[in-house]
């Protein structure tokens, strides 16, 4: 399924995130359950699946990874049951070496700078990758298509790295 | 029950008609009705001028009681008298067992893990006994409303898990009585403030009853009310205020060994003393022993604050946690909105007022709030306001996913995802031949399989024999806006739709509900017989009547040949449908169904493409 049809969109690495969520409104009062409540258990049936779509397109198209990883996949490349991993090494080395600093933010001395600082210099190194990402995206080559994909697994790593640093934080409250 | 008029097949009812449905929070220590009357929702009392029905339901030699009079006798008859039940609700005996608290129930377990009360009538499950609570609030509001209800929306804590979900609505499912929606209760309280205040922007709705905890945060625009993400804590609320109290005080007075009687009692005067602190600064909690003895105990505020800041404090940190799940700022929050009765102890208001730096609002009745916003949105769901701009998107509350190699768990659905939600998933048989495969539903956020909740096992039967990893079975999950999970399996190269058969972890199968409802109803056969033919009328002429009207409007999107076969299969079920074989009835709507389906699903495309198309134009 094509959501950037589905919701209007040409198929770019930017859009318009306003006026993705006014359409994404617009939709579920067309297609929504609730809407059907009183209607036959087949119009019903359809509304779920129907909405379910239009939630998972919302979803996709709202989140920039996976809005990226859409664009290829209708492009004929597929990697969301992909198990193929980076092989830059200094990327993987970096990787290595924050996961050690998350490792000790528990037992230092100040973990809130620690987090701060952190999550800092993710989000500077993953912004790199998205510019060079959005560069690729817009003008897409049949070279550029694998570059892309090895920018987007790049920042699934980046995402996975965030996701360790919130549930430290959140440790840290408990 | 609970059955609408039935007006001649394509002949709808009188518009004007008003439907009569109802809301209804099914609480942990009170349960409330709710109707709109006359534009205005409100709760509806008893003939006694009570608005709250106590959770409560005694089972005596003859009879059940349920509410004032069984909570009256609950510290005389303990083990009879179940209060609490929701905390219950979709959970294990070990799991009950394993709390903090002392029960004084005598418990045994169903095949499926049910917890089992064993009162003087007998086995009851949490199920059949919330259906008690339900049952004398349904009856108030048809004997208030003047009529039979065609539905009802019921209020279930945000963070309740698809098995306390299930049960919910099989409750209502025992009384016969139809579940327009299992509504989230922050939602609803949002409903309720926001229709009145007509605001936009995001609100945050602490939700802290009896026995649950929520935090929701919204976006409310232009009638949408979008839950960005939920936290909470099915095990945590007022009642375990209480059950501190219980535990300091007996200490306090060096109660080793409490009877069940003596306990409940305590329990008793700890919500007294808990209550009273909310504007005293201290209370003396005092205690009638068997032997005559008084104990009294003066308990300040302070100490009160002391034994509860923990749980109060992981209140807060569920709030933080939502907020960044939510991709919002505490600052963000427009206003944030106290619900349940234990929102009135003060502590709490404190902690929550620092956290979000806003004063909550606290303008309608934190108790009421609830069944409140459940009526307005039975009034909608029923079809008395077809122009409402009000949709709501509600979240799942915690991750669903399946047990892999090694007890670990593979998500398949993240919890904060939009409901309704579909995702598939592929597997493949790891056996030449192999037919059968087995699946282990859990949810939760946890890596181990033990740390989650179990949901449901399911066997996928008549996968076609192959070599090893040739079959690819696609299996769907599915959650709907109900919040309430269902799987499909499909193998991939054949076409072959497999069997699921999914057995509830601790909850009632298809097949014990249907027993049940016999067992409920004085002239069991002859009654279900009708209701069945009654049920089926009633969908006939809701298919017949949504039909005619999509063929008025939208019959340009069928050939001549495809309109002709419609129409020959609504014709047939509508005179089927003036006889009285129920099964004939089924098996017209299927023929009419199986008809329909490329048109059903060409229609929804269609308004998909109108949604957008005024969009479109002014985006260029």
């Amino acid at each position: 399924m094509n959501y950037f049809e589905l919701f209007s969109f040409t198929p770019a690495y930017h859009i318009d995130t306003a006026l993705l969520a006014e359409r994404y409104r617009e939709l579920q009062r067309a297609v929504h359950p609730d809407k059907f409540a009183n209607a036959s258990e087949q119009d019903k049936r359809i509304a779920v699946q129907r909405a379910a779509q239009v939630n998972d397109g919302f979803s996709t198209l709202k989140n920039p990874i996976l809005r990226a990883e859409h664009m290829l996949s209708l492009k004929g490349v597929d990697l969301s049951h992909e198990s193929t991993t980076v092989k830059d090494t200094q990327f993987l080395m970096q990787q290595i070496e924050w996961r050690e600093e998350l490792e000790d933010i528990t037992d230092s001395n100040d973990p809130d700078a620690c987090i701060s600082e952190l999550h800092d210099s993710f989000s500077l190194y993953a912004k790199q990758i998205e510019d060079n990402l959005s560069y690729l995206l817009a003008d897409l080559s049949e070279d550029g298509l694998l570059q892309a994909a090895d920018l987007i697994r790049k920042l699934k790593f980046m995402a996975k790295l965030q996701v360790e640093l919130e549930r430290i934080e959140d440790a840290l409250f408990d | 029950m609970a059955l609408l008029q039935i007006a001649e097949p394509g002949q709808s009812a009188a518009p004007h008609q008003h439907r009569l449905a109802v809301g209804i929070d099914l609480g942990t220590t009170n349960s409330l009705v709710a109707a709109v009357r006359s534009g205005v929702a409100n709760t509806l009392p008893d003939n006694k001028s009570h608005h709250s029905l106590p959770s409560v339901v005694r089972y005596t030699e003859s009879n059940v009681e349920v509410g004032v009079d069984a909570e009256l006798n609950s510290a005389k008859d303990p083990q009879n008298t179940i209060v609490s039940v929701k905390r219950f609700m979709g959970r294990s005996l070990s799991d009950i067992q394993s709390g903090s608290q002392d029960l004084p129930y005598q418990f045994e377990t169903s095949e499926n893990g049910l917890p089992l009360f064993v009162t003087k009538q007998g086995k009851v499950n949490p199920i059949q006994v919330s259906a008690e609570i339900l049952k004398p609030l349904i009856s108030r509001a048809e004997k208030t409303l003047g009529g039979e209800l065609e539905g009802v929306v019921i209020t279930v804590p945000a963070y309740f898990d698809d098995a306390q979900r299930q049960g919910t609505k099989d409750a209502a499912g025992l009384l016969g009585v139809k579940v327009l929606r299992l509504l989230n209760e922050p939602t609803a309280a949002a409903i309720a403030y926001g229709l009145d205040s007509g605001q936009e922007g995001v609100i945050a709705i602490y939700d802290l009853g009896g026995g649950t905890f929520d935090i929701s945060i919204l976006r409310l625009h232009k009638g949408v009310f979008e839950v960005l993400a939920t936290g909470g804590d099915s095990a945590l609320g007022g009642d375990d205020f209480d059950h501190l109290l219980h535990h300091y005080l007996s200490s306090e007075w060096q109660l080793n060994e409490l009877s069940a009687t003596l306990s409940r009692q305590l329990l008793i005067e700890a919500r007294r003393v808990k209550e009273a602190l909310t504007s005293d600064e201290q209370v003396i909690a005092t205690l009638n022993l068997d032997d005559g003895t008084q104990l009294s105990h003066t308990v300040t505020k302070t100490t009160f604050e002391t034994l509860i800041s923990a749980l109060v404090k992981k209140t807060v940190n569920s709030c933080r946690r939502a907020l960044r799940d939510a991709g919002i700022k505490a600052d963000e929050v427009l206003e944030t909105v106290m619900v349940g009765g234990s929102t009135r102890v003060p502590l709490v208001r404190e902690l929550v007022e620092n956290f979000f730096a806003k004063k909550p609002l606290t303008t309608i009745d934190p108790d009421r709030v609830v069944a409140i916003g459940a009526a307005i949105q039975a009034d909608i769901l029923v079809g008395n306001k077809p122009d409402s701009d009000l949709l709501l998107l509600d979240v799942l509350p915690l991750s669903l996913g399946i047990e892999t190699m090694g007890g670990l768990v593979e998500k398949i659905v993240s919890r904060n995802t939009t409901i309704p939600v579909a995702k598939a998933q592929e597997f493949t048989t790891f056996k030449d031949g192999q037919t059968a495969m087995a699946f282990h539903v859990v949810q939760g956020e946890r890596e181990l399989v033990d740390d989650c909740r179990s949901l449901a096992r399911f066997t996928l039967k008549g996968i076609p024999p192959l070599a090893a990893g040739a079959a690819h079975i696609r299996v769907t999950f599915q959650v709907d806006a109900d919040g309430l999970l269902s799987v499909t399996a499909m193998e991939k190269s054949t076409g072959v739709q497999s069997s699921i058969q999914v057995k509830p972890s601790f909850g009632l199968t298809d097949e014990e509900i249907g027993a049940m409802l016999k067992d409920s109803m004085a002239n069991a056969k002859e009654d279900i017989t009708r209701r069945m033919l009654a049920e089926q009328k009633v969908e006939a002429a809701r298919v017949l009547e949504t039909l005619s009207a999509a063929l008025q409007k939208d019959a340009n999107l069928l050939t001549k040949d495809e309109q002709n076969l419609i129409e020959q299969s609504m014709a047939a079920l509508a005179q089927i449908s003036s006889q009285d074989d129920a099964d004939a009835i089924e098996k017209a709507i299927e023929a009419v169904d199986a008809s329909t389906q490329d048109f059903a699903a060409k229609r929804m495309d269609n308004s998909i493409k109108l949604a957008l198309k005024g969009q479109s134009v002014d985006s260029i």
